[in-house]
């Protein structure tokens, strides 16, 4: 089997505040191939950012990977050293974040913080730079370079900002690129752009990606395979195809039944009953557990273990060990 | 941007006006008139002010007539003394000007220095001295300040010499002056620094692998300063207030310490032509800052 | 399949009730936003400590006259006498006709703070003084209050042209110098103004009431623009525009809505201004214009133990250990409440 680019191994990360320890991710485990986009999806709260940061290292003060390891190319980031980091971060994988707005200091150029992601981690300087930078503006389809280099972030609309931020991810062209919700807090034509656009780099450039998102309908088109995650663990993962046709998580049924389908419009909505969870205080089994219509007694004390469904697809979730053992019993 | 320089200009020149107004009809409010209280002027004296301050005129027309004299740079005459009031500021602005800029000088790099430290060393010993410290500098009136200066340094000490006209010692005077400017400005820019820290786009830094140092130095320092810079106009009418304080305590010849004692001699020409000084003195000041601010944060828009 | 099937029993795969699954859901206390941040605030030990010290210090200048029984103004004197030998005497010292009086069988209340040099006894004037003081912060401050919160919340919420104007005002207003006009107002007034003699007003003196004529005219901007600034953003929130369309009048948005939201800035800014008001005071009293003599103020008090500083340094350090005991009171207080209850804070 050829070396994985990523594998995280049972993670676990949690934050220390004054309210107690809130574990956001709770044994995570999933793997990564060369050029693969991988998609993440859950709701707020389910640890989906909290995995990508704890990848990067850029949790905040707070925050402390507690258990697990990252394997890289082999090696363990969780292990290395701030400096390690630093050599890693830009260059080996980049992340792209919500909210274009804010993600950009205000007070330098766009060409500044550009310039600066080039500096960091290639050999290039001065003229040499610049050129570099312009050829990445025009990569990501900002048209006249020159004069926005000079121009600040707030002269930007939203979606050009998210572009400025894609090009200055794929500065060092990373063998993995990380995009947290990406277009949640773009215009919906803008979604398609921008979404268009990853997908295009990702073609031509060969990076991995790892599309971090809780909108079902980004992933579908995407993703190759999926991660569904809640409560800071994994419920399944698999191919895109295998769980949008062969769910095998209460939760993932959810979602997928509460999608508005535009071809059915008389169908009522179906919305999964309950709040989000409290991660200060989770609960004893599942997490899932007290939103879930097909809640058992097992479900309450025990969390579920990983089954394998087939060689695309594992899920997490007691049904399918139940199914499993009525199968054996009723022969 | 020019058409924005032209009405914040236009701006302070109306508000020079407006003062200028107040203060001289205040001044003419006194019923007998200000300058016919002190019994010990001579005929001579008072017929020479009369004369030189038209008050045989209608106040419409005095106000005018003094307001003239104001742009030819006549500041009129000191009724204790007699000296042209011109002079006396050309003589003791300098030295006020001198200690306030100081003052203002210390506040700003020192108090950025504390606040910046206190931020990046949250919770350790240096936060908790700096904001010790801070806090307690911003909760004691100036004039006691100086005043135990003076009495442990200058007089029981006796490590400072006293300001007299020949030894300008300006060391314990810009520190008495600077303290609070310099506690506020601490406390000012620790928030400021740990609000910006908090930014995305100290995360998006991070992430493309900036060292921990340029994170700070770099992305944050500058988001930092603004508040900071924000407070200079406020400062600066601190110092002015400030600075009558100090140079009355410490014995400077300043405009301030002059300004004071004419306050309590009820010399209303020199009260009249130094409010005027001053407050314009202030007026430019918040212009200069105003448009430098502009200079520092791009994302203002010149409305 | 990896899994031991053995190890499961067909209990394990009977749907779980209702009541199991809520008791599951641990979901965090809710509390109002008040609770919270009175939670937040008594947590806060500096927060608590300077609420100790005002109470403290109130209840001392409320009951202390009351036992103490000399009066601010009163001239020492032992038997209808005169004493003057009664000057400058150290805390808890008896001049000689005192010590003679004591001696003869009567009984005298000890100066806990020494006397001044007009044979006053000085405890006595600094509790007055800080009583002075308090008071005029805290007036001073409900005027800034009552006139920019007026201002600022007709501007905001009216917004448009008529708010263009209001701020194009407050721009000039604040350009003002405001020491300047205060020692202006208070150097025509003392000439100017009489009141009818035992007044308040006349007690505290005419310099007292440019400071409040001052304070009424120009230190309002500020609490008018916070005022404002959180109106607007509050108009454009979506429960107001939820309350007009089903019909509430404006008087009604404004006292449901926007008051309770503006409550948190506006006690923050209120806390802080008092010291603010009682610096300005100090100033006054230092430069010559403060409270009217024999009524005492901890600014004025002060003034006048620069004179035979050397001999008398506790006449300094008594009035100034006050002050800073309540600036530094009222300014932990206001960052304390500012901590718990500013919601911009991401805690």
């Amino acid at each position: 089997m050829s070396e994985k680019l990523l594998s995280v191994q049972d993670l676990h990360t949690s934050f220390f505040t004054d309210a107690g320890e809130v574990q956001a991710v709770n044994g995570v485990s999933f793997e990564l191939d060369p050029g693969e986009i991988l998609g993440i999806v859950g709701e707020s709260g389910s640890g989906k950012s909290v995995t990508a940061y704890s990848i990067m290292q850029i949790l905040a003060d707070t925050g402390r990977i507690t258990g697990g390891k990252i394997l890289f190319k082999g090696e363990d980031l969780s292990l290395w050293t701030e400096k390690q980091m630093q050599g890693f971060r830009g260059k080996n994988c980049s992340i792209i974040f919500q909210d274009p707005m804010t993600s950009l200091n205000p007070v330098f150029t766009i060409g500044d913080q550009m310039r600066e992601a080039v500096v960091l981690h290639t050999e290039r300087r001065g003229a040499e730079a610049d050129a570099r930078v312009m050829e990445l503006l025009e990569l990501v389809g900002i048209n006249e370079p020159a004069k926005r280099m000079k121009q600040y972030p707030f002269e930007h609309s939203g979606g050009m900002r998210q572009r400025v931020m894609i090009a200055m991810a794929l500065a060092c062209e990373p063998d993995i690129l990380i995009a947290d919700e990406p277009t949640t807090a773009l215009d919906v034509t803008i979604q398609a752009q921008i979404l268009e656009l990853i997908q295009s780099l990702q073609k031509k450039m060969g990076m991995a990606v790892i599309l971090v998102t809780h909108d079902l309908g980004v992933i579908a088109d995407m993703c190759d395979n999926i991660v569904v995650m809640y409560g800071g663990r994994i419920c399944e993962r698999g191919t895109a195809r295998e769980i949008f046709y062969n769910p095998r998580h209460e939760y993932t049924k959810g979602l997928l039944r509460s999608i508005p389908n535009v071809n059915n419009m008389k169908k009522k909505l179906v919305p999964i009953a309950g709040t989000p969870i409290n991660m200060l205080n989770l609960p004893k089994g599942c997490a899932f557990c007290p939103r879930c219509d097909a809640a058992m007694k097992i479900c309450l004390t025990e969390i579920p273990e990983e089954l394998v469904i087939n060689e695309d697809h594992k899920a997490s979730c007691w049904m399918n060990v139940k199914a499993a053992y009525e199968e054996v019993a009723g022969q | 941007m020019g058409k924005y320089i032209i009405k914040r200009v236009l701006l302070a020149v109306l508000t020079v006006f407006v003062i200028c107004a107040i203060t001289f009809f205040l001044m003419h409010a006194v019923p007998g008139g200000p300058f016919n209280r002190e019994k010990a002027l001579s005929d001579a004296t008072i017929a020479a002010l009369n004369a030189r301050y038209n008050l045989d005129k209608p106040t419409g027309e005095q106000f005018l007539l003094y307001m003239k004299a104001l742009l030819h740079g006549d500041f009129g005459v000191s009724l204790k003394n007699g000296r042209e009031i011109k002079a006396v500021i050309g003589e003791s602005f300098p030295i006020s000007a001198k200690l306030g800029l100081s003052a203002m000088v210390v506040a700003l790099l020192l108090g950025t220095v504390f606040g910046s430290t206190a931020a990046l060393m949250r919770n350790k010993l240096p936060d908790r001295l700096i904001v010790f410290f801070s806090t307690l500098f911003t909760a004691v009136p100036s004039f006691i300040l100086a005043t135990l200066l003076l009495l442990v340094f200058c007089i029981k000490l006796q490590w400072v010499p006293v300001w007299s006209a020949t030894s300008h010692n300006y060391f314990l005077p810009v520190l008495a002056l600077s303290a609070y400017p310099m506690a506020y400005i601490t406390r000012l820019s620790k928030t400021s620094m740990l609000d910006a820290l908090s930014q995305d786009y100290i995360r998006t830094a991070r992430a493309k692998g900036v060292s921990r140092f340029k994170m700070i130095f770099k992305h944050a320092l500058r988001n930092s300063l603004i508040p900071v810079i924000t407070y200079a106009g406020p400062q600066i009418a601190y110092i002015i207030t400030g600075s009558m304080v100090i140079e009355t305590i410490f014995t400077v010849g300043g405009l301030g310490s002059k300004f004071v004692s004419a306050i309590t001699n009820r010399d209303y020409t020199m009260i009249m032509a130094t409010t005027i000084f001053l407050a314009a003195l202030m007026v430019i000041a918040n212009l200069i800052c105003d448009l430098l601010y502009k200079l520092v944060d791009p994302r203002i828009k010149y409305d | 399949m990896q899994l031991d099937l053995s190890k499961f029993s067909p209990e394990s795969f009977v749907p779980a009730t209702e009541e199991e699954k809520r008791q599951q859901d641990v979901m965090s206390e809710s509390t109002t936003f008040f609770k919270d941040g009175m939670r937040k605030l008594f947590k806060n030990p500096l927060a608590v400590l300077s609420i100790t010290l005002l109470a403290i210090i109130l209840i001392t200048i409320i009951f202390a006259p009351m036992v103490v029984p000399y009066r601010y103004e009163e001239i020492l004197s032992v038997n209808g006498k005169r004493d003057k030998g009664a000057k400058n005497l150290a805390p808890f010292t008896y001049s000689e006709m005192e010590q003679k009086y004591i001696e003869n069988g009567g009984e005298r209340f000890p100066h806990i703070f020494g006397t001044d040099e007009m044979c006053r006894d000085y405890f006595v004037r600094v509790i007055y003084a800080t009583r002075i003081s308090l008071f005029i912060g805290f007036f001073a401050s409900i005027i800034v209050l009552i006139i920019g919160m007026l201002y600022g919340s007709i501007s905001g919420y009216l917004g448009g042209r008529v708010d263009l104007i209001m701020m194009r005002i407050v721009d000039i207003i604040y350009s003002l110098p405001d020491m300047l006009m205060i020692i202006l107002l208070s150097v025509v007034f003392q000439e100017v103004l009489h009141f009818a003699s035992g007044s308040l007003l006349d007690k505290l003196g005419t310099n007292m009431v440019s400071l409040f004529i001052v304070f009424g005219l120009l230190y309002w901007v500020g609490m008018a623009r916070l005022i404002r600034g959180q109106i607007l953003s509050i108009k454009e929130n979506e429960y107001i525009l939820a309350a007009r369309s089903i019909g509430a009048k404006p008087s009604r948005i404004i006292r449901q809505h926007i008051l309770p939201n503006c409550l948190s800035v506006i006690i923050i800014s209120t806390a802080l201004q008092i010291p603010s008001a009682i610096f300005t005071e100090s100033f006054l009293s230092f430069v010559g214009i403060g409270v009217k003599a024999p009524m005492p103020s901890l600014g004025s008090l002060a003034n006048s133990a620069r004179e035979g500083l050397q001999s008398y340094p506790y006449k300094l350090i008594f009035p100034a250990v006050v002050i800073c005991l309540i600036v530094l009171s009222l300014n932990l207080l206001g960052d304390g409440l500012r901590d718990a209850f500013d919601p911009k804070l991401k805690r």
